[in-house]
């Protein structure tokens, strides 16, 4: 068992983005799910904080820390507003590590200050219409021209691809097909005001009300010799390995998620009366809390456990997509029975318990679904899958 | 230009506070914080020092753990630290505490000295007039806003209606209240600094502070009783009907709120 234990700057940060959450975010949150709109102020403010920087070496303009440290942050804004969690984990694990896990020095250069300053947001472009879990099925083309690539196709399901802070769109292409026909996959940055590229209107989501998702249109996008990021054919490999550590971020945001449900129900079951005391007092009450403490804790210690190994250099794609799966069903269940301790009221849309009942569903499916990560914990353990 | 900011360690405004036999607060009781509106005198002195440059310090009077508070203001970015800690300090009412933090200021040295307008624990908001007098330095309260031009500080007093523009000469104190700013989050990256800033500790004799005029002893207050505040009884409720209209301005009035 690997040592998960936090510094005192690490449990320092844990506290001041709880205080964060408490005070900046969630008295907004509500209103920005109601309206369906992106909550800029909040962003501006998690940008202040350094927040978009944590996992990055302050050469960069990071803050220093690591990706366990970004994870911390991520728990502790999804406890009371999932949206402003995953706008924060889109634009650090996907919008800016693949640029610098993987981009040139010119390349980091022009992308990072913007996006590690969180003065601009970077988004993904992996999924499409025909291709999701099955990434190999992919249509977007890159092709080659005298001055670089055109890239055609549509992307969809884009997190942060269509706010006025966006600059950044990296995207999965087939430039190629080997020998037995399966596709190469080479990756893109494409900035976000490339002629060619529309970003088309904004789905009508179940949750997740505040955070940015767009379907995206390339119709013969321009891009410079120098927008290929790593080689030419990493792009699964590359993108899978942006994914395992992805994992690690949205356990810890489903974990935040299901911590947030226990959080409500203890309040709410204390205060709440039926038959002459506080419901709290049935055992049936109390046991489900419990049950959703179990499954938190549980939760928890999974994605520490995983994001240690990462830090420590160890194999941890199994540990991840333990951890993504737990996470994912915790945040699920959770929401489920806290909606039930709030009777009626739970199904309020103003109660957070029934905001975390409609954000949870995606926790399931998002950076790969709890099938994929049953696929790829049997497939470590050696069985056909 | 040298900035000087005190904190103060309190106990957690949100946590339920205590009294003990002696009607003084129960310290150990609470969890304890850094006062809130210290952080917003923490926030003016940063905004200076970003638009003039110099240096801030962060300078605390309290028992030890009060170096948590002034860490607190190293982890938003103030440069270095000061506590001043002596068991002779203890039962220090705002008299002793604004001479033991005159002291100290001199000793440190300063050009400006900013502070919170108030303590969520004592609530007297007399400890920065106190400082300056000892000082003999002009002092600025209640400011909203503040700007530097060359040896003068003027400021933005808030009043019931508005604001007053009051200006002193340099060096100065500066008491700020909340609508000052809004006070930054530590980032990673300032936590982390933090831990490598240093914190002087001073004593009541290297200051050269008498311990007899300070403390219990030195204290002219005394708290002879204390008795919790009474609750909130229940409120009016009022109907949503023409009569309801007169209900209010009579309430209002009554209170000499319009
Ligand atoms: C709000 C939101 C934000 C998103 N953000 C992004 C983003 O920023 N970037 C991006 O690229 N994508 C993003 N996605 C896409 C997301 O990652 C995909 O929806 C997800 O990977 C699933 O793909 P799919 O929707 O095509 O489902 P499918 O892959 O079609 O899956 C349908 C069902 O079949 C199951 N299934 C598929 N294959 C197998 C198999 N071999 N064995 C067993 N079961 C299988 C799946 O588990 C699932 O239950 C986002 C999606 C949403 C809803």
């Amino acid at each position: 068992m690997i040592d998960t234990r936090l510094s005192e700057e690490q449990q320092a940060l844990q506290a001041e983005v709880a205080r964060f959450a408490r005070e900046v975010v969630a008295p907004v949150a509500a209103h920005h799910d109601e309206t369906k709109t992106f909550p800029y102020a909040v962003v501006e403010q998690m940008a202040a904080m350094g927040l978009f920087g944590l996992p990055f070496p302050e050469e960069h303009g990071g803050m220093g820390g690591d990706y366990l440290t970004l994870c911390l942050a991520i728990e502790e804004l999804a406890r009371v507003d999932q949206s402003v969690a995953i706008t924060l984990e889109a634009a650090v694990s996907l919008g800016a590590m693949p640029v610098y896990r993987f981009g040139s020095d010119e390349q980091k250069r022009r992308w990072l200050p913007e996006l590690v300053s969180g003065s601009r947001l970077g988004a993904f472009g992996l999924t499409e219409s025909g291709a999701g879990s099955d990434v190999a099925s992919m249509r977007t083309t890159a092709t080659r021209t005298a001055s670089g690539w055109v890239i055609n196709g549509t992307k969809e399901f884009i997190t942060n691809s269509g706010t006025d802070i966006t600059s950044l769109i990296t995207v999965c292409a087939v430039t190629g097909r080997k020998d037995d026909g399966r596709p190469v996959l080479s990756s893109f940055l494409v900035p976000a005001d490339s002629a060619g590229l529309t970003v088309e209107p904004a789905y009508s989501k179940v949750g997740w009300h505040a955070s940015d998702t767009h379907p995206l249109t390339f119709a013969n996008v321009e891009v410079g010799e120098d927008a290929l990021l790593g080689a030419e054919g990493r792009g699964y490999s590359n993108f899978l390995s942006i994914l395992d550590e992805g994992r690690i971020a949205i356990a810890a945001l489903a974990t935040g998620a299901a911590q947030g449900c226990v959080d409500e129900s203890i309040k709410y079951a204390q205060q709440r009366e039926a038959f002459g005391r506080p419901i709290a007092g049935f055992q049936s009450i109390s046991f489900m809390i419990a049950d959703m403490e179990a499954r938190t804790e549980t939760a928890r210690a999974m994605w520490h456990h995983a994001a240690a190994r990462m830090n420590a250099g160890l194999p941890y794609k199994k540990e991840a997509a333990i951890a993504k799966l737990v996470a994912g069903d915790a945040a699920m269940q959770n929401a489920r029975a806290a909606t039930q301790i709030h009777g009626g009221y739970g199904f309020m849309n103003e109660f957070l318990v029934a905001r975390h009942y409609r954000d949870s569903k995606i926790l399931e499916v998002g950076e790969g679904t709890s099938e994929v990560q049953r696929m790829i914990i049997a497939r470590e353990l050696g069985l056909p899958s | 230009m040298k900035i000087v900011v005190c904190v103060k360690q309190v106990p957690d405004s949100w946590s339920e506070r205590q009294l003990r036999a002696d009607h003084r607060l129960d310290r150990d009781a609470a969890e304890r914080v850094i006062n809130d509106l210290d952080t917003y005198a923490v926030e003016a002195a940063l905004q200076i020092v970003e638009q003039h440059g110099g240096e801030t310090l962060a300078l605390s009077m309290g028992p030890a753990s009060a170096e948590e508070a002034v860490r607190k203001a190293l982890q938003m970015g103030v440069d270095a630290g000061a506590v001043v800690t002596d068991d002779a300090l203890a039962g220090s009412d705002a008299v002793a505490t604004a001479r033991v933090l005159a002291a100290a200021i001199a000793s440190l040295g300063a050009d400006l000295v900013v502070m919170g307008v108030e303590s969520t624990d004592a609530k007297m908001s007399v400890v920065p007039a106190m400082v300056a007098e000892v000082l003999g330095w002009p002092m600025l309260t209640q400011a909203q806003a503040l700007s530097i031009d060359g040896a003068t500080a003027t400021i933005e007093r808030q009043t019931a209606t508005g604001h007053d523009v009051v200006q002193a000469d340099l060096p100065a104190v500066v008491s700020v209240v909340e609508k000052f700013n809004e006070p930054r989050y530590p980032s990673f990256k300032g936590i982390t600094a933090a831990k490598k800033k240093t914190v002087d500790v001073l004593t009541l004799a290297g200051l050269g502070v008498d311990p007899t005029t300070v403390g219990t002893a030195g204290s002219p207050t005394s708290v002879a009783a204390a008795q919790p505040a009474p609750t909130r009884g229940a409120g009016v409720i009022v109907d949503e009907d023409p009569a309801a209209i007169s209900a209010l301005v009579d309430f209002l009035a009554e209170r000499r709120l319009v």
